[in-house]
């Protein structure tokens, strides 16, 4: 009985550092779905692109340049998040922006077609095999808890993606309260109609909530690749249900409820992986998904959606 | 030419480049755990220079697709006229595969059970306005029944056919019940999670499935009971020896050809048949308008889940022949590209029309077996022509004309 406190230890850590990366990608899900009302499919895509771009930059840059370590991976986020934030911004212009007064289906299926393009745009120019991302930040924290033989390790590359994660959340809070920007996008969220009448540039505004949704992705996209170790064109999508999954849980439309529901997904998949068995984690994150949507379609933070005729 | 235009160019080609850069323009060489980069600018510039030339001529592109072409429609027929037509198309396609060689068989029988896949989803989609990106969760259900019964129980085609639409139908009920009180965009979600935890399922249930290697060595169907096998088994007379033919194997693909095709007219009788129902007409009320649905006293659970029930029987049978066509299923014949791609081929053919929906299963089948050597970018373009579809045609391409009365306000 003595491990089972550092093992939950353990898992809570694990299921943290996975939380935080879902959180990331549901913020793009939550402010798209937020103002446009509409599931961008490829946001999941937006993030493997961030992915390889990370990988780009570091082969540019080289594992042994002599940099030090945060200066390397600052200049990786920094270039994904530029390229990603160019990536959201066309993907929007091209593929949603010409049908966002179709009926509902079409800008979805439309995503759809852009999240297929997208995997096979990647796949063609590096490559469809899994691509192993050089080690940057190895090395590990060893706590040992109350003098059981059970350790908890902490690896450095999962504690900068919770720390990052951290400070992008509480960076985006205060912007979106604070800022001119974030107070339009709040206000686009609640009424794009009346938003606009006040003088709101809306179509500025949503080009913008795709960018931030695409930079906090690639920024997603960065941190598990070199916590990982290896990446492929087609991670993309089953993150991307997750990620969805963690905005739906929080309530859709919620920048909290997103976090809230990445955070909360990560952890139950790795105690159903722990737990149960690992080969069904990802049913236990569908299964979460069905039921949120059955019993609570509105999430946890989200409010309740009236349908007037 | 204006200036702003010539600058919008210019910001546009610059994005090209940021675009194209990451992912053709520097590509990632791994040697062991090195990773090296190898860049070829002729492919970002190339990128870009395309996009500027694009961006600049754009205006006037854009005039000359204002003067926009018809939409294709079909010819305007005689009732008489269009009996005659389907007749004579049914004959062809009964007659042909004597004359075709194996391979092109082969492919009808792939897109004959596409057909049925697109008619199946075309209920649930076109007809009931439910957005299924699970579908082909069901698919499997139906592939896999026949594949256990033969497995487990040793059952052959023609016992295990019903098995297998009714066990798809019977998921879609089960499933059906609870996420159809969702929003549209939610259910699709929703039925793209049941979809993936099918799969998922069968990848994981070893010993029941065979997980990721699936059940091989399915038979093809028996005539009346006769087994088309070059080699009878003890006590077993085979079709060729009743009929004292020769064996060749050209007969058994083109009696699946033939057995699939009158499933799918099967098919087309059942679905053009429903819709004129009190049932379809309700599946397209509520698709337009389901608080005056409900408002008119329809119960749009027990509708929607009609649809969805018999949109995924269709697809266990279409996945019965799936089986018996390969004579292998694994859990990779049924990942959510295989919904994408049936999903295109209802909204390519327009939903709602069968018409279209057969055409489409035709092209999406045929084109990229054609394009064999551009298999590489098949999926780049599919996913292009998703998204340009949605834009400029997204009634698809045989759209169905509704009689419709509209108010003048």
């Amino acid at each position: 009985m003595s491990d089972l406190l550092p093992q939950l230890t353990q898992q809570l850590f694990n299921g943290l550092s996975l939380g935080a990366i879902y959180a990331l990608i549901a913020i793009g899900y939550t402010m798209v779905y937020g103002i446009i009302g509409m599931i961008n499919f490829a946001h999941g895509d937006i993030y493997m692109i961030g992915a390889y771009v990370g990988l780009v930059t570091l082969s540019a840059i080289g594992v042994n340049s002599g940099l030090p370590l945060p200066v390397i991976v600052l200049i990786m986020l920094v270039v994904a998040i530029a390229v990603t934030g160019v990536y959201g911004y066309a993907t929007e212009k091209l593929a949603y922006l010409p049908v966002r007064n179709s009926p509902r289906l079409v800008p979805l299926i439309s995503a759809i077609g852009m999240s297929i393009f997208l995997e096979n745009w990647v796949a063609i120019g590096q490559g469809a095999r899994d691509m192993a991302v050089p080690a940057l930040i190895t090395g590990s924290v060893h706590f040992t808890m109350g003098g059981s033989s059970f350790q908890v390790t902490a690896s450095y590359s999962r504690i900068m993606i919770i720390v990052v994660t951290v400070l992008l959340m509480i960076g985006l809070s205060l912007f979106i309260k604070h800022s001119r920007t974030g107070r339009a996008s709040r206000a686009c969220s609640q009424d794009l109609h009346m938003a606009n009448l006040l003088g709101i540039d809306t179509n500025r505004i949503i080009s913008f909530t795709f960018v931030i949704g695409a930079m906090l992705a690639a920024v997603g996209g960065v941190l598990i690749a070199v916590a990982i170790g290896k990446l492929n064109p087609f991670i993309g999508f089953i993150a991307g249900i997750k990620a969805f999954t963690a905005a739906v849980l929080g309530g859709i439309g919620s920048i909290p409820g997103a976090m809230l529901g990445g955070v909360l997904l990560g952890l139950a998949e790795t105690f159903a992986a722990a737990y149960i068995s690992s080969q069904y984690k990802d049913i236990v994150a569908f299964g979460l998904l069905v039921f949120i949507l059955l019993f609570r379609p509105t999430g946890l933070l989200g409010k309740p959606e009236v349908e007037k005729v | 030419m204006t200036k702003s235009n010539f600058s919008n160019a210019l910001i546009a080609a610059l994005m090209a480049g940021v675009l194209v850069a990451p992912v053709f323009g520097l590509q990632i060489v791994s040697v062991g755990l090195k990773t090296s980069l190898k860049p070829q600018w002729n492919m970002i510039l190339a990128g870009m220079a395309i996009v500027f030339v694009f961006q600049m001529i754009r205006p006037w592109l854009r005039a000359l697709a204002g003067r926009r072409m018809a939409l294709p429609a079909l010819p305007a027929m005689t009732e008489a006229g269009r009996h005659k037509a389907i007749v004579f198309l049914i004959l062809v396609s009964l007659v042909w595969p004597f004359f075709g060689d194996r391979s092109q068989v082969d492919l009808a029988t792939l897109v004959l059970i596409y057909v049925m896949l697109g008619l199946g989803l075309n209920i649930v989609v076109g007809f009931a306005g439910l957005l299924d990106l699970g579908f082909v969760g069901f698919y499997a259900v139906g592939a896999y029944t026949y594949a256990l019964l033969y497995h487990w129980a040793g059952w052959g085609f023609w016992e295990a056919l019903p098995f297998a639409g009714a066990m798809a139908a019977l998921f879609g009920f089960l499933l059906g019940f609870p996420v159809l009180r969702l929003r549209g965009d939610y259910l699709a979600i929703v039925t793209l999670g049941f979809g993936e935890i099918i799969r998922l399922l069968l990848t994981n249930l070893y010993s029941l499935t065979g997980g990721p290697d699936g059940i091989s060595g399915i038979p093809k169907p028996t005539v009346f009971g006769y087994p088309m096998l070059r080699r009878a088994p003890e006590g077993v007379t085979t079709f060729h020896q009743l009929m004292g033919w020769k064996f060749d194997n050209q007969d058994v693909i083109i009696y699946l050809y033939l057995a699939t095709l009158c499933m799918v007219f099967f098919t087309l009788f059942v679905s053009t048949r429903v819709i004129r129902m009190p049932i379809g007409r309700a599946w397209e009320a509520l698709r337009e308008d389901e608080i005056a649905c409900r408002s008119l006293g329809l119960n749009p659970t027990r509708i929607k889940l009609s649809a969805f029930t018999m949109g995924a029987t269709f697809a266990g049978l279409g996945g019965a022949f799936f089986a018996a066509r390969q004579g292998l299923v694994n859990p990779e014949s049924f990942t959510f590209i295989e919904s994408a791609l049936i999903l295109s081929i209802v909204v390519l053919g327009g939903m709602g029309s069968q018409v279209g929906v057969i055409l489409a299963a035709i092209i999406l089948t045929v084109v990229p077996e054609l394009a064999r050597e551009f298999a590489q970018y098949r999926m780049l373009v599919f996913g292009l022509v998703m998204v340009l579809m949605m834009m400029w045609r997204p009634q698809g391409l045989l759209p169905v004309k509704r009689p419709q009365v509209e108010l003048k306000v």
